[in-house]
């Protein structure tokens, strides 16, 4: 039964070209914490993710997937009384270290959500939300990044003709598109998501998964998901986490195939989580 | 629980709640006909030529032409009554100067007979002199009974007469040819219809009070005041006035919707109420000027920027407990703190009066703003902090368009309580008479406004009775102002958050 499952994901690596040798960091956590209050909910994490690859999150509920991945970018200043340990290194400086400007740290790294969380406003005002904040006023630039975001995001089409339609219109999965086209439109290095398909329909959960396969080639993703077929999918690497704890981080397709640690061979294989 | 019990409290509690909504608005109902239907008395009553004389003379309003054409015709039907007027003074003269010459007549030969009797006395005829010394006698106690008899008759004639005179002064104006009286409230007669019957009544008849009897309340009699005039020439002027008041009178319907926009002419005697509703609308845009941004301000600061602590605790606590202080002690503050301590003005002024009232109000809008920027999702905010908005640019973008629907509405609220307010006003603003201020004098002046205006007239006006209608007319223009800013919140309401859920 296990073998089947492990056999069947195999496949789906077959039509991608294997990333075997180590690539350049592009974040790097070392012996990273995150405490609710006195709670650890990431727990001594040491973890290099790759620039310009697709790294998977995956692990039980309650693991400490979202809180690491909203450390990337600080989100979890927003709940009072979270702390940090460790260091989480981008760009050679530690984020979390006293002179760091939080809000040009998160111009640089985008984040998409689990549920999508459109603006109250027009799809241009939505898409141009970013540039706008970063000083770009010119009608015609902001237009021009607007369709291009857009176009990036594999909604422009669906889009173009009523693009000072009120966004909340929009389907569910349209408007995660949307997300998508937000966040590229800050020009961000890195993409944070969040559990990005989890209320969308397969169809529209497909588009997305498509539209990582062609942002990977210019963005590091970081990606939280449940469906491991998923993380087989569209991963390059994928982290497995339980308890906080970082158990074992590589390969998707050796982790997949070849799990080192037992542990991670029972999750994927669906004996526990 | 069993599913019919569970029915049958479904059905109580809703029977419940419909029944409280019943009696709540049949109780609004009840408040409201009578103020809408006796307010509007204010703007629609049955008006007479005095009206337009006022309405022409002193806010130079109508056709002089028509209204001379129409006077004409009216003084016509007026001129019997003058008529008997002077026929009856020049009758009373007549009959006193009559009386007067019988009584000097007597007083004449009284004196020749004095003198004819000292010349009989010093020719020695006593007999005959002393014969003329008592009819000397007599004709002078019948020249001082005339007198005294002419005394009775002027004041049997004159008192009658001047009350007479002022009720019919008061019904149609200062008779012809009078000097204008200084009181503009003398110069017209009854504007209104309804109380041209009033004055009427008080021409026809006269009242009493009778006291007679020890145990019971007095009563009130009525005599017809013609019997005051029987057998004079004034005996068919009551008959003649009480047929041929709607000549004199021309009562029309008319439509005075300038009630709100006249100045007062003689304290409300005469015109409208513009001075109130323009010091209501400074005071309550007055009090929004300073309690808006203060209100939002803070607002935005417990929510976004505050680090829950004892401090916010305590502060959170002392706007609950502002909200509960009587309106009176928030007027007698700022009598203490604006007007004696920081002193905003000499006088009682608009600007103390609207910072008064900013207090009142700024804990309403507070809440209502914390209330509803606490209800923008979190979603909207994480989104906007995510792609490197800062918290100002955050609030200002995301959290605030989208707060406005329940921040605006505490605003219009907050604006219905501060228009109506009387209390903090009393202390620090409201004035009874005052002409209408122009804006840089609201720094400085006082001014009436509709709430105190109302409590005012009812208390402390000399002629309560007259101006009804006025005191009627400005609670309907009260209620109608706070009605309206609740509706227009409810509409406002409605549209943005259509907008926002597109
Ligand atoms: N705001 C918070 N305050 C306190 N504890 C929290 C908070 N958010 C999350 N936690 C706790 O931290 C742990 C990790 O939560 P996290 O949301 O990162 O899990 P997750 O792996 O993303 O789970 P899921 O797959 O269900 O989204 C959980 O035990 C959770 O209860
Ligand atoms: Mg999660």
């Amino acid at each position: 039964m296990s073998e089947e499952i492990t056999l069947k994901k195999i496949d789906t690596f077959a039509q991608r070209d294997e990333v075997t040798s180590p690539t350049e960091t592009h974040i790097e956590a070392k012996d990273f914490s995150l405490y609710y209050g006195d709670f650890e909910a990431v727990r001594k994490v040491s973890m290099k993710i790759p620039k310009r690859k697709v790294t998977a999150m995956i692990g039980p509920s309650g693991c400490g997937k979202s809180t690491l991945l909203r450390s990337i970018n600080r989100m979890n200043d927003l709940i009072p009384s979270t702390s940090a340990s460790g260091e989480m290194i981008f760009d050679g400086h530690n984020i979390y270290a006293r002179n760091i400007d939080v809000v040009t740290l998160r111009a640089r790294v985008g984040m998409v959500f689990q549920k999508p969380n459109v603006f109250p406003k027009s799809i241009f005002d939505n898409v141009a939300y970013g540039p706008r904040l970063q000083g770009i006023k010119n009608k015609q630039e902001l237009s021009e990044i607007v369709e291009q975001s857009l176009r990036q995001a594999a909604i422009w089409d669906e889009v173009k003709d009523r693009l000072q339609a009120n966004a909340l219109g929009m389907s569910g999965g349209q408007q995660q598109r949307l997300c998508i086209a937000r966040a590229l439109a800050i020009k961000p290095e890195i993409l944070l998501m969040d559990e990005p398909t989890s209320a969308l329909d397969p169809k529209a959960t497909a588009k997305i998964e498509d539209l990582i396969g062609e942002l990977r080639k210019q963005y590091t993703i970081i990606i939280v998901t449940h469906n491991m077929q998923q993380a087989a999918r569209v991963s390059d690497f994928t982290a497995f986490m339980y308890e906080g704890v970082l158990i074992e981080f590589g390969n998707t397709k050796q982790l997949f195939t070849n799990p080192e640690n037992p542990q991670t061979e029972n999750y994927i294989t669906g004996r526990f989580g | 629980m069993r599913l019919e019990t569970r029915k049958l409290l479904d059905k109580a509690f809703s029977g419940l709640g419909l029944i409280a909504i019943a009696v709540m608005g049949i109780a609004l109902l009840l408040i409201l006909t009578p103020i809408v239907w006796r307010g509007s008395k204010a703007f629609v009553f049955k008006g007479t030529i005095e009206h337009r004389r006022v309405m022409l003379e002193q806010f130079d309003r109508g056709n002089p032409d028509k209204f001379t054409r129409e006077y004409t015709e009216i003084t016509a039907a007026r001129a019997p009554i003058y008529k008997m007027m002077e026929d009856f003074e020049a009758e009373t003269i007549a009959q006193i100067s009559s009386m007067e010459s019988q009584m000097d007549a007597k007083k004449d030969r009284a004196k020749e007979l004095k003198t004819a009797a000292r010349a009989l006395k010093s020719d020695g005829k006593a007999d005959e002199a002393d014969q003329l010394e008592a009819e000397e006698d007599r004709l002078k106690d019948e020249a001082k009974e005339l007198k005294s008899r002419i005394k009775e008759f002027k004041t049997a004639r004159t008192e009658p007469y001047d009350a007479l005179h002022e009720a019919i002064r008061e019904l149609l104006g200062p008779m012809p040819g009078q000097r204008t009286p200084v009181l503009l409230r003398q110069q017209y007669g009854q504007t209104r219809w309804d109380r041209t019957l009033v004055k009427l009544h008080e021409v026809l008849y006269t009242e009493e009070w009778d006291y007679s009897n020890a145990d019971a309340m007095g009563v009130l009699v009525e005599t017809p005041r013609v019997k005051q005039f029987k057998g004079t020439r004034l005996e068919p002027f009551f008959q003649y006035l009480e047929e041929h008041i709607e000549e004199m009178m021309r009562p029309k319907t008319t439509f005075y919707w300038q009630f709100i926009t006249d100045k007062s002419k003689d304290s409300h005697i005469f015109g409208g109420i513009w001075p109130e509703v323009l010091g209501t609308i400074y005071l309550t845009l007055g009090a929004m000027i300073f309690a808006i941004p203060m209100g939002v301000i803070a607002a935005i600061y417990l929510c976004e920027y505050a680090k829950e602590g004892r401090v916010i605790s305590f502060l959170r606590i002392c706007i609950s407990t502002l909200a509960g202080v009587p309106s009176i002690v928030f007027g007698l503050f700022g009598l203490a703190f604006f007007l004696n301590t920081i002193q905003v003005s000499d006088s009682k002024s608009v600007l103390a009066g609207s910072l008064t009232l900013s207090l009142l109000v700024l804990p309403t809008i507070i809440r209502s703003s914390e209330e509803a920027i606490l209800a923008v999702p979190r979603a909207y905010k994480e989104a906007a902090l995510g792609l490197g908005a800062g918290r100002w640019h955050t609030v200002m973008t995301v959290i605030l368009p989208a707060a406005l629907p329940g921040i605006l509405t505490g605003i219009v609220i907050s604006m219905g309580r501060a228009a109506g307010e009387t209390a903090p006003i009393i202390f620090t603003a409201a004035v009874s008479v005052g002409a209408p201020l122009k804006i840089w004098e609201t720094l400085s002046q006082p001014t009436p406004a509709l709430p105190w205006n109302i409590y005012n007239l009812c208390t402390e006006h000399e002629a309560v009775d007259e101006i009804r209608h006025v005191q009627y007319g400005m609670v309907f223009t009260l209620v109608a102002i706070v009605l309206l800013l609740n509706l227009f919140a409810i509409l406002m309401r409605a549209r943005i958050s259509k907008k926002l859920r597109g």
